[in-house]
């Protein structure tokens, strides 16, 4: 037990429900230990702190060889939103919160979330168009500030 | 199985300390644990937790949520991490003698 994990940033580099969720049970179960935690979102990650879009995240059907479902159904028109209604009701009954609750979640338990600077720039971003709970825009050079004598998972 | 001793009571534990009979809890070995767990004190607002968490282990065979303990109006998730500092769901269950939460949120 000597050499326990004390701190972790956690990048979202990945939009998609698929893209989010790993990292926001990776900070909330750290925090959870009593691991310090840090999210750094960055290019589509970026959606799930953002106040428009971050209720309306879904899990691609094209493309994305983990739903085993072949190119021209997963095309269909509606069979994204009908598998991201299925996986987010899955997701109730195990207790897994939807993106809007679970980033205020682990935003309560004390994770900090910081918006990379690059992709704002690029999207055209304003800090209002954040959620609250994001603290603040920052660069690569910020984050490896922050991330400083802590581990670095990247998602 | 290792047993572990609270004052004059000896407790049945699993190898994190965690009370494997919960018929062995009392307040008295609550306030034990929570002392070792770095909590000098149980007030209202930990035995709160503590009672809600035991109806939820009864009723469902496992300890609630974080999530759930904050949905339920018990306690807000920012309060649970202040007072039960270094892990909420797992100090919480183990002062509460119940067995370590297995969900991952």
């Amino acid at each position: 037990m000597e050499d326990k994990i004390k701190k972790v940033s956690i990048i979202i580099s990945k939009g998609g429900l698929d893209g989010v969720y790993p990292g926001l049970i990776l900070a909330n179960g750290a925090r959870m230990e009593g691991i310090e935690a840090n999210l750094f979102f960055t290019f589509f990650g970026l959606d799930a702190i953002v106040t428009k879009r971050m209720n309306k995240i879904k899990i691609a059907t094209v493309g994305n060889p983990g739903m085993h479902m072949v190119t021209w159904l997963g095309a269909i028109p509606g069979m994204s939103a009908m598998a991201t209604s299925m996986m987010k009701k899955t997701m109730e009954k195990i207790d897994i919160p939807p993106i809007p609750e679970f980033i205020e979640l682990v935003a309560d338990a004390g994770c900090k979330l910081y918006a990379c600077k690059a992709t704002v720039d690029m999207f055209k971003l304003k800090k209002e168009d954040f959620c609250p709970q994001m603290d603040s825009i920052i660069n690569v050079g910020k984050f490896y500030e922050i991330a400083a004598g802590g581990q670095i998972i990247f998602t | 199985m290792p047993k572990k001793q609270y004052g004059n009571a000896a407790v049945d534990v699993d190898a994190e300390g965690f009370l494997t009979d919960f018929g062995q809890w009392t307040r008295e070995i609550a306030a034990a644990i929570a002392k070792e767990e770095g909590i000098a004190e149980l007030t209202p607002a930990h035995w709160k937790v503590i009672e809600f968490m035991q109806k939820e282990f009864k009723e469902n065979g496992q300890a609630p949520s974080v999530r759930k303990l904050n949905k339920s109006g018990v306690i807000s998730t920012k309060e649970l991490y202040d007072i039960f500092p270094g892990g909420p769901a797992k100090k919480a269950a183990k002062i509460s003698g119940l067995k370590k939460p297995e969900g991952c949120v």
